[in-house]
C-alpha cells in the first residue's frame, strides 16, 4: 500500500494542522470508523475528544460516547468488530493494563471489522505513575504493532491498520508516545470519509468461544498467522531502510525516535538508517543492516524491545550499542540532544566519520528559576476534603490515607501532604481495606467520581462483603477533571451505586465540599472514622474548571 | 563573472537555497493561555504554505504548573518535534520567571519577549529585582507589563495577543499574515472580539519600552 494514497488514486486532498491525536482519530473517522471507545487518559484524551466533535461522526451517529474504564473500551469495540464493522479502542499505556484480559484473547478470538487498540505511552512520565512500554504486549498477545513516527503517519495508518486488521484477521495495537501525540504537524487528509462496513458477521464463529478445546485450534493457527505479519513488516511502507555509504556503522531506530536521528544530521546520515513503524520485527530488514554493517546502534523511544529481540538471550558480544550498553539511558525520553551525542560519541569511538553530525550546547540554566509544580485549583472542592480531613487526622496517632489517580493526587503536594500512596486507579479503597485487614487504623480511602466507577466499586464489595473498618471518601467533582472535564460515568448516580454494592445507608453520608462546611465535614469524617465498619462519604461539589464553562455557555 | 568569483547562476541558486526557519519555545503557567498564540502562529504558518511542528503539554501541569510549547517553523521537512539546545530563536513568555526558564534553549543570538508581569503562586517566587537583572544580561530582550498594556487597549485577557504583537518582528513570517490568522482564529467569536484582539496584537507591536 502507497505511504502517500494522494499519489495512487488522485484523489482530493486538504492539509490540516492537526495534534497526534486528532491526525490519528481524523483518519480513522476517514477510513470508515462506526465506533470509538475510550476513557480518558494524558496523552491519549483527544483522540475520542475529536471524534465527539466532528460532524461526520455525529451525521453518521458514530459512537463516541465514554466508557467506563478500558476494559470495558476494548470490550466493546470487540462486539463492535465481531459485527464486521471498524472500531477503535484507544487509552494511555496504564490503561492497557485493565484491558490487558481482552486485549489478549482479542487476539485469540481475532478481529472481523478492523479493530485498532490505541496505547499512549508516556515516556518521561509527564503525566503517569510509569514509562511502560505498550509494544511489550503486542509482542506477547501476537498482534501486529503499528508505531507512527509524524502526525501524517498517525494518519495514513488508521486506514493501513483497518485493513490489516481485516486482512489477517487480527486486531492491531498502534503505539503513540505523548511527543507525538500532543504535538501538532500539517497533516495531508482525505477531503471524504469512506462508507463504513456493513454489519456482517466473522467467518469463522467457532473461533470466538474460547473453550479450551476451541483455544488449542485457533493458538496453533495463530502461531502460524505470525509468519504473515512478519512478511507484512517485511513489505510495511513505513518500515524504511536507508542505505549509506558507510558500512562501519548502521542504526535502527522506531516511531518517535527516527526524527531524533534524522535531525542529529546535517543532511542525509552517512550510516544505514533501518526506521522501524511496524512490528513483529522485519527479520529480513533487520538481517540485512548486520550483513552491511560491522555495527549496529540501537535507537528506540522506550524500553529496549528491539535491542533485546536482537541480543537474544545468549548476547556473546555482538556488536550492538544502545541502552542496553549505556550509550543511551534506560529512563526517560529521548531527545534531540540525547541522540545526537550518542550518535557522535559512538561514531567517532568506532572511527566513523561525524562531521555531519550535529553538536548541541546550550546557555546554563538560570540561578533565578524555582520549580513551579502543578497544584490544585483555588476553589476546587479536593482542596476543602483536604482541610477537614487532615483536621480531623491531626486527633489521631498513626492515620494512613490512601490516595487514588487523578487531581486530587495533587493533595500529596505541600500545602495538604494529605496522602500516602497513589498507586493505580481504584487502589484507594481496597489498599485501605488491605492495611485495615494489617490492623490499621485509621484507614482512610480518597478517590475521584470518575475513579470511583473504573475501578472503585469491585473494590468496595470487597469490603461491603467483609465489613472493613475503612473509611471511603468520594471526591465527587462530577467530571474527569485531570484530563479537561469528560463526562463521568457515575455522575447523578453515585449513592444508588453505592447502596446498590451494599454499603449501609446509615453510613453512607454525603456533603456538599465548600469552605463554609468544613467543620461539618470534620464531624461527619470524625464519626465515620470512629465507626468500626465501612463507611462511605460523598463529598460533592462541581469541578471549578467546568463549572465556568458551564456557566460560560 | 562577479568580483568574487561567483556567476549570476550561481547567486540565483543560493537565493532559492536561502531557508525560512525559526524555533520558538512559548512558555507561561497553566492556564495563561499560550496556547492561542501558538494556535495563531500554527494558522499563519498553514496558510503561508510552511511546514510546523508545535509540541504542547497537556494534563497535570495545567493545574498551575509551569507549560511549555516547542514551535517550529519551517519551509522544508521538520525531523523533532523538541527543539534542540541552544537553537531557539525566540522564547515567548507570558511570564518573566517562565522566560528564564527555557534560555540552555536559546540561541546565541536568539530574543528573549516576555511579560514582566509575575505570576505568584508558588511560596519561593524568586526577587523581581533579581529576575530583572537576569534578562538584562542577554543582548535581545523584549519585556514590558504586557498586563497593563492589554487593559489599556482591550481588556487584561488580551495580554497575550499584546505579547505575540511584541514578539511579531522576530517570528519570521509578515505582520500581515499574523494579523490575518488573528482574524481567522476569533473569527466565530464575533466581530468585537476580533477587533479587541487585533488592536491588543498592535499595541504589542508598537509598543516601545
Amino acid at each position: 500500500m502507497p505511504r502517500r494514497l494522494s499519489k495512487s488514486n488522485h484523489t482530493m486532498k486538504r492539509k490540516q494542522l492537526l495534534l497526534g491525536d486528532e491526525a490519528f482519530a481524523l483518519g480513522a473517522i476517514n477510513a470508515g470508523l462506526s465506533g470509538g471507545y475510550a476513557y480518558p487518559g494524558t496523552p491519549s484524551t483527544e483522540i475520542l475528544e475529536f471524534i465527539q466533535a466532528h460532524p461526520v461522526a455525529s451525521e453518521r451517529d458514530i459512537h463516541s460516547h465514554w466508557s467506563t474504564n478500558e476494559k470495558t473500551a476494548v470490550e466493546e469495540a470487540l462486539g463492535m468488530s465481531f459485527c464486521g464493522k471498524r472500531a477503535i479502542a484507544c487509552m494511555k499505556h496504564v490503561g492497557l493494563n485493565v484491558a490487558a484480559d481482552p486485549f489478549v484473547n482479542a487476539a485469540m478470538t481475532g478481529a472481523n471489522g478492523g479493530l485498532i487498540v490505541v496505547a499512549a505511552d508516556d515516556p518521561s512520565m509527564h503525566s503517569s505513575q510509569n514509562e511502560q512500554d505498550s509494544r511489550f504486549y503486542g509482542d506477547f498477545a501476537l498482534i501486529p504493532v503499528l508505531e507512527p513516527s509524524d502526525q501524517q503517519e498517525a494518519y495514513d495508518m488508521a486506514r493501513y491498520g483497518f485493513e490489516l486488521s481485516e486482512k489477517r484477521g487480527i486486531p492491531v495495537l498502534l503505539r503513540l508516545v505523548t511527543r507525538l501525540s500532543h504535538s501538532r504537524a500539517v497533516v495531508e487528509t482525505d477531503e471524504t470519509a469512506s462508507p463504513e462496513n456493513q454489519l456482517h458477521y466473522p467467518k469463522n464463529p467457532k473461533q470466538w468461544v474460547l473453550m479450551p478445546a476451541m483455544s488449542r485450534a485457533r493458538y496453533k493457527q495463530l502461531l502460524k498467522d505470525l509468519k504473515d505479519f512478519e512478511a507484512d513488516s517485511e513489505s510495511s511502507p513505513f518500515n524504511i531502510y536507508k542505505e549509506g555509504k558507510e558500512k562501519r556503522l548502521g542504526i535502527i531506530t522506531n516511531g518517535i525516535a527516527y526524527n531524533y536521528v534524522k535531525e542529529a544530521y546535517e543532511g542525509e546520515p552517512n550510516v544505514s538508517v533501518l526506521k522501524i513503524s511496524q512490528y513483529p520485527l522485519p527479520g529480513k530488514l533487520v538481517a540485512r543492516l548486520f550483513d552491511e554493517c560491522e555495527n549496529v546502534m540501537v535507537v528506540e523511544e522506550g524500553q529496549p524491545l528491539i535491542e533485546r529481540q536482537l541480543r537474544g538471550t545468549l548476547d556473546r558480544g555482538a556488536k550492538i550499542y544502545g541502552k542496553m550498553t549505556g550509550e543511551l539511558p534506560l529512563s526517560g525520553e529521548l531527545n534531540p540532544e540525547i541522540v545526537s551525542k550518542a550518535i557522535s560519541t559512538l561514531s567517532e569511538r568506532l572511527g566513523v566519520d561525524a562531521s555531519g553530525v550535529r553538536r548541541h550546547g546550550g546557555r546554563a540554566a538560570s540561578q533565578v528559576v524555582m520549580p513551579r509544580p502543578p497544584a490544585l485549583c483555588q476553589g476546587c472542592g479536593h482542596r476543602d476534603v483536604y482541610a477537614a480531613l487532615n483536621g480531623v487526622l491531626e486527633e489521631y496517632e498513626n492515620p494512613r490515607v490512601f490516595g487514588d489517580i487523578g487531581c486530587y493526587t495533587l493533595g500529596f503536594l505541600s500545602p495538604f501532604n494529605a496522602i500516602d500512596t497513589c498507586v493505580d486507579m481504584g487502589a484507594s479503597i481496597t489498599m485501605a481495606k488491605g492495611a485495615a485487614d494489617a490492623g490499621q487504623h485509621p484507614a482512610v480511602a480518597i478517590i475521584g467520581d470518575s475513579t470511583f466507577t473504573h475501578s472503585g466499586m469491585t473494590g468496595l464489595l470487597d469490603a461491603v462483603n467483609e465489613n472493613s473498618p475503612i473509611t471511603v471518601i468520594i471526591s465527587d467533582n462530577l467530571t474527569t477533571g485531570m484530563t479537561g472535564g469528560q463526562d463521568s460515568q457515575g455522575t447523578g448516580k453515585l449513592e444508588e451505586i453505592c447502596l446498590g454494592i451494599g454499603v449501609p445507608q446509615e453510613h453512607l453520608r454525603t456533603i456538599e465540599s465548600l469552605p463554609k462546611n468544613v467543620e461539618e465535614m470534620k464531624k461527619l469524617f470524625r464519626e465515620e472514622i470512629e465507626y468500626k465498619g465501612l463507611s462511605v462519604i460523598i463529598s460533592r461539589r462541581e469541578c471549578i474548571q467546568t463549572a465556568r464553562r458551564h456557566k460560560k455557555s | 563573472m562577479y568580483p568574487d568569483g561567483t556567476s549570476p547562476q550561481e547567486i540565483i541558486t543560493h537565493e532559492a537555497e536561502k531557508t525560512m526557519k525559526t524555533d520558538i519555545i512559548l512558555a507561561g503557567v497553566g492556564g495563561q493561555g499560550i496556547l492561542s498564540i501558538a494556535t495563531i502562529i500554527g494558522s499563519a504558518a498553514l496558510a503561508d504554505g510552511l511546514r510546523l511542528k508545535q509540541a504542547e503539554v497537556h494534563g497535570m501541569s495545567q493545574r498551575g504548573g509551569d507549560v511549555q510549547s516547542n514551535l517550529r517553523i519551517s519551509d522544508k521537512p521538520i525531523a523533532s518535534d523538541l527543539i534542540p539546545l541552544g537553537e531557539a530563536d525566540l522564547i515567548i513568555s507570558l511570564e518573566p520567571m517562565e522566560a528564564l526558564r527555557y534560555v540552555p534553549y536559546l540561541a546565541e543570538n536568539g530574543w528573549i519577549v516576555t511579560n514582566t508581569t509575575p505570576f505568584v503562586n508558588i511560596p519561593d517566587y524568586p526577587d523581581m529585582e533579581a529576575i530583572k537583572e537576569e534578562l538584562g544580561r542577554f543582548p535581545n530582550v523584549v519585556a514590558f507589563d504586557m498586563d497593563a498594556v492589554a487593559k489599556e487597549v482591550a481588556s487584561a485577557r488580551a495580554a497575550n495577543m499584546v505579547l505575540l504583537g511584541a514578539a511579531a518582528p522576530y517570528v519570521g513570517m509578515p505582520v500581515e499574515k499574523l494579523e490575518q490568522a488573528i482574524c481567522n482564529v476569533f473569527s466565530r467569536k464575533g466581530e468585537a472580539i476580533v477587533e479587541s484582539n487585533l488592536k491588543a496584537f498592535r499595541a504589542g507591536l508598537n509598543h516601545k519600552s
